[in-house]
């Protein structure tokens, strides 16, 4: 063993959520309580057994109230991580590294809002308070001229992309319906039952041009929880490991937050090939070797840039790697076999970690079969993350 | 009365460009030491790592190197559909700004643009953009 490597030391045992829903009717802390328990119950152990929580710095429920909530007792860590969906599987880096070295044995990572019925993140900016601050002097630039939204900074990008590499709107449309198909067979998802054809999506309403409703994802309340521990222990619990192979975080040259529009070249996401260079050298895997991949998708657009820059395919030609039919069912390398959050819920990329592990157990409802090496990855245009996950042994 | 645009968030690292488009001056920020321009602002030079800056006053003319219309949320202080572009300005650095003076479906990336101050209201003016109106001589289409 490396001692220098966090591949492949730690695994997650256990996973939780809440049902997805539109107006979950309680608190978000509840949410967040239930779901971690649910991980717990899961993963075989007591709510004492767990020693460490990581969650996002946007997430409202302190660790410390789950913890009282839970019986949980005494946490030797706790760590929270910036950068909205960025953060998402930067929590499973954060546990893997405290399992690792023995800061922590059983650490939670968790998501829980009310994100559609409470606080609407689509809504963008335009309430936020003007308190002279760095993180709100960054949306001066944006938001007195009516760039306000996640979708409209999400466009800025999209244009560039599909003036430089020519694709069009079909091109986004096509993992819109990629993603609506698998959530059409997944009961959890909020779309459970109702595919999408291309023409559904060119028929879509204009969010940003030039991005369509159905190129958006959807305002969820729900929340998800992830146990992780070392893979040793993890071999004791109820389910087999699905062992951390790879985790990275990345944020890039000339890096904003949403708005990294002033690199030479803004068609594409250096973050996460920061990220990608990572896991590949970290875990000795290549891109075909990938089974499934859960790709970030709160905006079609930035999954053709993440299947370039996660090396997929080369810059510019995703809209020719999706159109020959790779991430879809049946494809060599399907996408978001939950329907992503386009499709099953936005739970800020946390319920992508789920699927992933499901698809490492063999228990994802969209069950790839034989599938060894799952990526996943997190927000788009923000400081990012993402992970593989692999079969034990 | 129609709402107020939202707000900036101001810093002593960037007052200097809304108080200069109160003045009607695009206004980017310039290293002293290795003249290198820089926006949005920091409060360093990434180049040289000087603290100490200056402003240059842009000429205002730029490109659009890619844009956005906006429909939905439609906010109160705005008018829909909004086009918002991304502009790089002749000095080489590049800005978010309001097209105006322009329907939305004739924004192209390219497009040449001219800075515009408008008085949104007593706090705030802002640096837009509208497209370049080429004078044209005697025989059609053809440029001066």
């Amino acid at each position: 063993m490396s001692a220098m490597t966090i591949a492949s030391r730690a695994a997650i045992a256990g996973i939780g959520a809440t049902e997805f829903s539109k107006e979950s009717g309680r608190s978000e802390l509840r949410l967040a309580v239930e779901a971690c328990l649910d991980a717990i119950e899961d993963a075989g152990i007591s709510p004492s057994d767990v020693d460490g929580m990581v969650t996002y710095s946007s997430d409202t429920n302190p660790d410390i109230d789950i913890a009282r909530a839970l019986g949980i007792g005494e946490l030797t860590f706790f760590s929270r991580v910036h950068f909205g969906g960025g953060a998402a599987t930067a929590t499973i880096l954060q546990a893997a590294m405290a399992v690792a070295t023995g800061v922590a044995t059983h650490v939670l990572c968790y998501r829980a809002f009310n994100e559609r019925s409470g606080s609407r993140f689509g809504s963008g900016v335009q309430n936020r308070p003007n308190i002279p601050t760095a993180e709100n002097a960054q949306f001066a630039w944006y938001a007195p001229f009516g760039l306000l939204t996640p979708a409209q900074w999400v466009a800025m990008f999209t244009r560039r992309y599909m003036h430089q590499y020519g694709a069009t709107s079909e091109d986004l449309g096509r993992v819109a319906v990629v993603a609506r198909d698998f959530a059409a067979t997944n009961p959890r998802a909020w779309f459970y039952g109702k595919p999408i054809s291309l023409e559904d999506h060119q028929a879509s309403r204009w969010i940003t041009e030039p991005l369509r409703l159905l190129d958006c994802c959807q305002e969820s309340d729900g929340g998800q929880a992830i146990l992780v521990t070392s893979v040793e222990r993890a071999r004791d619990l109820a389910h087999p490991p699905a062992v951390i192979r790879a985790v990275a975080q990345g944020s890039g040259d000339k890096q904003d937050m949403m708005t990294s529009y002033y690199r030479d070249n803004i068609a594409g996401l250096p973050e996460m090939g920061l990220v990608a260079r990572q896991l590949w050298g970290m875990s000795g895997l290549v891109p075909t070797d990938i089974d499934v991949a859960i790709l970030y998708d709160a905006f079609t657009p930035f999954v053709l840039m993440q299947l370039e820059d996660l090396g997929f395919c080369p810059q510019g030609e995703a809209k020719d790697y999706i159109a020959e039919g790779h991430i879809g069912r049946g494809g060599d390398m399907p996408i978001n076999t939950h329907g992503g959050q386009l499709g099953e819920a936005y739970i800020h990329g946390m319920n992508g970690v789920a699927e992933g592990t499901r698809q490492v157990r063999g228990t994802s409802v969209n069950q790839v079969e034989g599938s060894e090496h799952v990526m996943v990855t997190s927000g788009t245009g923000v400081p990012t993350s993402a992970m593989i996950l692999g079969v034990d042994g | 009365m129609r709402p107020l645009r939202p707000r900036p968030a101001i810093t002593p690292d960037i007052a200097f460009f809304f108080e200069g488009a109160k003045e009607e001056k695009l206004l980017i920020q310039r290293c002293t030491n290795c003249k290198e321009l820089r926006h949005p602002p920091l409060p360093s030079c990434p180049s040289c790592l000087s603290f100490d800056w200056d402003t240059v006053e842009a000429s205002g003319r730029g490109t659009v190197y890619s844009f956005v219309v906006n429909h939905y949320p439609q906010v109160a202080a705005f008018d829909y559909p909004l086009a918002v572009a991304l502009i790089e300005l002749e000095e080489g650095t590049r800005l978010v700004s309001q097209i105006i003076d322009a329907d939305a479906e004739d924004v192209y990336v390219g497009m040449a643009v001219e800075v515009v101050f408008i008085m949104c209201d007593e706090e705030l003016t802002l640096p837009m953009f509208r497209p370049v109106r080429r004078r044209h001589s005697h025989l059609w289409g053809e440029e001066e």
